[in-house]
């Protein structure tokens, strides 16, 4: 499905991924975690097609397409979801508006009719309940007003919506207390299918009880250091970052 | 009292899937009596004649025109344009057929005009329950539902109708908020005005209809003075829209008009406007000269509400004011300006307190994107006697790109020291972070801004009725068509 090669990017002259390569299949769920400022928002940005960043090095193969060569809204409507760590808000523009035109630039980019008032209805109220969305919080504007855990729920609900083939989770753990974020884990779990594939982007091992991965890679100062299965989640907080900062000194 | 959305995101979504360039810059070939460009006295007496009118109209004209002679047209507004030759301009032009009458004998011509508006006429079809004046040029050329308003005893007609059969009271209440000495372009206006609308709306009468005055330049080279005067007699109501457009040209045309509002004891005036004269090109070549006066006073327990959604114009001019002379009365202001290109506005309020307890909301959104300048003026003013007087005013500017200016000019005067006042301003710019946001939900640039600028405008555009809210959407979609890139 992704096939990340030697991939660099900078920010204002500055290089933050440092070559990463990284091969994913449909159904699988990888966990990238790593030290802060090891580059996981950047990678996320990068591949969402975050316009500040500038690829030096690499290729990104998305579906068959070059997803470098894609610009951010086709990228979405092809199937690469990314939900924010800092959802954004938008005064004014209720929640299901903004869904409602996600939804149809994607099939009118897929030449497909629009969705019925009648299927995203039921589409909105199967989605949200997934996540235990209050129905009022669909009709309000996007993420305004609402509390960190709202927000990041809404993400959730929103990737369901949109039913992505690769989503990316960039900290959605942040902020959240234990019951959001078993809310938030059952929704992604839900959604998980053999078609699609997650990127869980993350600091900490705790939701990485909830998701379970089929691997877990470690970044660090913008490299791919370590790759394991979940039990390396566990070694890592056992044993903290250090333990890759020493291992890893002649980075 | 809020009022309440009768309609779906869904609806508007449908009927503004059609997206358009200015799409009423036509021009209607018909046969137009023209007088020759110039003014003097003679052309005031000119057009008092040809309206047949009584002589303290012809008087109210001669005085106003005797008192513009002596003024200079003031220069304190944002805005810049060359000096305009009040001798280029025709001051009267109307279609020659006589139309008022039979709906079946009107031009053809003048009919499909209507169609490409939008304007629907034939009451039978009318599905809309909007009662229409249809003013081009200089005058008044249709009013539907007529006797059906008749019966609750409103009268809507044209201005020079209500001369004529309803003299006493125009006579009464034309000059009263505006006087003809007010300023520069309203004694202009008094001086040459041709036509517009009249409405009465008698004591406890809620009309039950939107009453909506449509205005049409389409000669070149004449100016547009329109006069509306709408009375709401006690405890009465009415919701009264206003559109306005007019063909493209590469030369730049004066529309000079005033409303006046009278909202007598307990009564209630909703005042819409849907602004689109023609703007001008890109390179800020032609377009509207919109230089308006409109006020409305209150008397006891009553309300004013005045909402526009201004696109169009190459320089917008207008305050729409509201004097709450009476007690525990109420004014309101919500504004949409959009500029782009090299349209400049300078558009905003005033709040005249007088009365005890007398309430007033401003709220007024300005978008400036292209070249554009777009300022707000506003005055909010409480006079000694007005104790407990409130007022709150939010004032937001939205930039679009680096070359445009938004501007606020906000005078609060307060001589009463039971005064409580409110004043928000913010300006931003269209977030990268949320336009990125969109994209990433596969949601375009293009209609990334179109969901911003709704969202932003939204407090505003929820005044207005279904019709003029779809309309005015479709507007600013395309006003700010390709200002992002």
């Amino acid at each position: 499905m992704l096939s990340i090669k030697n991939l660099h990017a900078n920010i204002e002259g500055k290089e933050i991924l440092k070559g990463i390569n990284l091969e994913i299949k449909a159904g699988e769920i990888h966990a990238i975690m790593g030290p802060n400022g090891s580059g996981k928002s950047t990678f996320a940005a990068v591949l969402a097609g975050r316009e500040e960043y500038e690829i030096t090095e690499g290729s990104v193969d998305f579906e068959g397409n070059d997803l470098l060569d894609l610009n951010p809204e086709d990228r979405a409507r092809e199937g690469l979801f990314l939900a924010f760590q800092y959802p954004i808000e938008i005064p004014g523009v209720s929640n299901v508006n903004f869904l409602k035109t996600a939804i149809n630039e994607t099939r009118a980019y897929k030449n497909k009719d629009a969705i019925t008032a009648k299927d995203f209805l039921a589409l909105v109220k199967e989605k949200s309940a997934l996540v235990e969305l209050d129905s009022k919080l669909a009709s309000r504007s996007v993420n305004e007003g609402f509390s960190g855990g709202e927000k990041k729920r809404n993400e959730i609900f929103q990737m369901a919506m949109l039913d992505p083939k690769l989503a990316i989770l960039d900290e959605t753990d942040s902020g959240l207390d234990i019951d959001a974020l078993r809310i938030v884990a059952n929704g992604v779990n839900t959604l998980k299918s053999p078609d699609n594939a997650t990127i869980v982007i993350t600091h900490y091992q705790r939701l990485l009880d909830y998701i379970i991965p089929d691997f877990v890679h470690v970044l660090y100062n913008g490299k791919i250091v370590k790759t394991g299965g979940k039990e390396l989640a566990l070694e890592l907080e056992e044993k903290g970052y250090d333990w890759i900062k020493t291992e890893n000194v002649e980075l | 009292m809020k009022k309440i959305i009768a309609y779906t995101e869904d609806e508007l979504e449908k009927q503004l899937k059609e997206n358009q360039e200015y799409k009423f810059g036509f021009t209607t070939d018909i046969e137009s009596e023209v007088i020759p460009i110039g003014l003097d006295e003679d052309v005031v007496r000119l057009i008092s004649s040809k309206k047949n009118e009584p002589q303290w109209l012809l008087d109210f004209r001669l005085k106003a025109f005797a008192y513009w002679k002596t003024m200079v047209e003031k220069k304190w507004a944002h805005v810049d344009y060359p000096k305009i030759d009040f001798q280029s301009i025709s001051y009267y032009a109307a279609p020659k057929e006589k139309v008022d009458v039979n709906w079946e004998d009107v031009d053809p011509e003048l009919k499909a005009t209507m169609d490409k508006l939008g304007i629907s006429m034939d009451e039978q079809k009318s599905l809309s329950g909007v009662a229409v004046d249809f003013v081009m040029d200089s005058v008044s050329v249709k009013t539907s539902f007529k006797e059906k308003l008749g019966e609750l005893g409103i009268i809507f007609c044209s201005f020079s109708e209500a001369v004529h059969d309803h003299p006493e009271l125009v006579k009464q209440y034309l000059g009263t908020v505006v006087p003809s000495t007010d300023n520069f372009y309203a004694a202009l206006n008094s001086a040459v005005f041709s036509d517009g609308s009249f409405c009465y709306i008698p004591k406890g009468v809620r009309c039950p209809m939107e009453l909506s005055t449509y205005f049409r330049i389409n000669e070149a080279n004449t100016g547009q003075f329109e006069r509306t005067l709408l009375v709401a007699d006690e405890d009465s109501y009415v919701s009264y829209l206003e559109g306005c457009t007019a063909p493209m040209r590469d030369e730049n045309q004066l529309h000079a008009a005033v409303v006046e509002l009278i909202s007598l004891d307990g009564a209630e005036i909703k005042y819409s406007t849907v602004q689109n004269w023609y703007p001008g090109n890109k390179e800020g070549v032609g377009g509207i000269y919109n230089f308006v006066t409109k006020r409305g006073i209150c008397h006891t327990g009553s309300k004013i509400s005045w909402t526009q959604v201004e696109t169009g114009s190459a320089i917008t001019w207008k305050y729409p004011s509201c004097i709450l002379k009476g007690d525990n009365s109420i004014g309101e202001f919500f504004s949409v300006a959009v500029t782009n290109n090299h349209q400049q506005a300078d558009t905003g309020t005033k709040m005249i307190h007088l009365g005890k307890n007398t309430k007033s909301t401003v709220i007024s959104k300005g978008i400036s994107a292209g070249f554009s300048n777009n300022s707000y003026r506003g005055l909010i003013q409480i006079n000694k006697n007005a104790t407990n007087a409130r007022n709150f005013t939010q004032c937001d500017s939205l930039l679009m790109g680096d070359k445009c200016g938004a501007h606020t000019f906000p005078y609060i005067e307060v001589k009463n020291s039971t005064a409580k006042i409110e004043h928000e301003a913010t300006t931003s710019k269209i977030g990268e972070d949320q336009l990125f946001y969109c994209n990433q939900r596969g949601i375009s640039t293009e209609k990334a801004i179109n969901l911003i600028v709704n969202g932003y405008c939204k407090d505003v555009l929820n005044q207005l009725p279904m019709e003029f809210a779809v309309e005015a959407q479709k507007l600013l979609e395309i006003s700010l068509e390709g200002s992002v890139g």
